[in-house]
């Protein structure tokens, strides 16, 4: 299925762009996070993050939908 | 309502204030956030935020709605700046106007520490020796096995920086 990608700050220049569209089989956010980190080498471990699906906080182990977009959350720091 | 909002430009402190005004309010308290030039033995030169606004603003929201339930205040608003910020410029405002000041400086402590601990926004510091950094996760994707050292927890004291170039 197709989902979109939404990158931001460490994560962003990690991973070298700020959004993408995605074939992917992974069904969670959990399992796409590990596609993901094994493709752009992303420092932060799953634990460290938290994750958005369509721009709401999302349990990792939710089941993900054609067209979703997803967001991983590194520590944020505002303020 | 629009109780939390994110601006490109400087803050307006006056239209802010001006918000928050009631006839049933005895005054208000403010809080200013501003850029400081040193964190954790570097010097700053300046600041980059950046936020997931979509997300940003509904969860911004729903921390002053929270503060509006828990503390008698008459109206309460959180402006966030994104974007490069310079030394002394102002990263964040909250504004809290209240029949009595008890509450207003309550509830205006509640708001901006929530809003460090909750709100997806981030913050990139450039340091006069050139380096840079994102406050809270160059540290902890360093060294993963302590990354509960580093956690939204202790968020008012951001981790020890390492360097990437």
């Amino acid at each position: 299925m197709q989902l979109k990608i939404q990158y931001y700050a460490l994560m962003r220049e990690q991973a070298g762009r700020s959004e993408e569209t995605l074939e992917t089989s992974s069904v969670t956010p959990a399992d796409l996070y590990g596609e993901l980190a094994a493709r752009y080498g992303f420092t932060l471990t799953r634990e460290q993050l938290k994750v958005a699906v369509n721009s709401e906080f999302s349990e990792w182990s939710r089941p993900l939908a054609a067209g979703d977009a997803v967001v991983f959350i590194p520590p944020v720091a505002g303020g | 309502m629009m109780r939390f909002r994110f601006t490109q430009t400087a803050i307006d402190t006056v239209q802010a204030r001006r918000e928050l005004l009631d006839l049933g309010a005895g005054g208000y308290v403010s809080f200013e956030g501003w850029v400081r030039d040193h964190n954790e033995g570097q010097e700053v030169t300046r600041l980059e935020y950046e936020a997931f606004q979509e997300l940003a603003v509904k969860e911004g929201e729903r921390i002053v709605a929270d503060a509006l339930r828990r503390f008698p205040v008459k109206h309460a608003l959180c402006v966030h700046r994104v974007g490069t910020l310079g030394l002394n410029d102002m990263a964040v405002w909250v504004g809290v106007s209240s029949a009595h000041r008890g509450e207003a400086f309550e509830a205006c402590r509640f708001i901006i520490d929530e809003v460090k601990h909750r709100v997806p926004i981030w913050k990139k510091e450039h340091y006069r020796s050139g380096d840079s950094g994102w406050v809270n996760c160059e540290r902890c994707a360093a060294a993963p096995s302590h990354a509960h050292e580093h956690d939204h927890e202790h968020h008012d004291e951001p981790a020890a920086l390492t360097i990437h170039k």
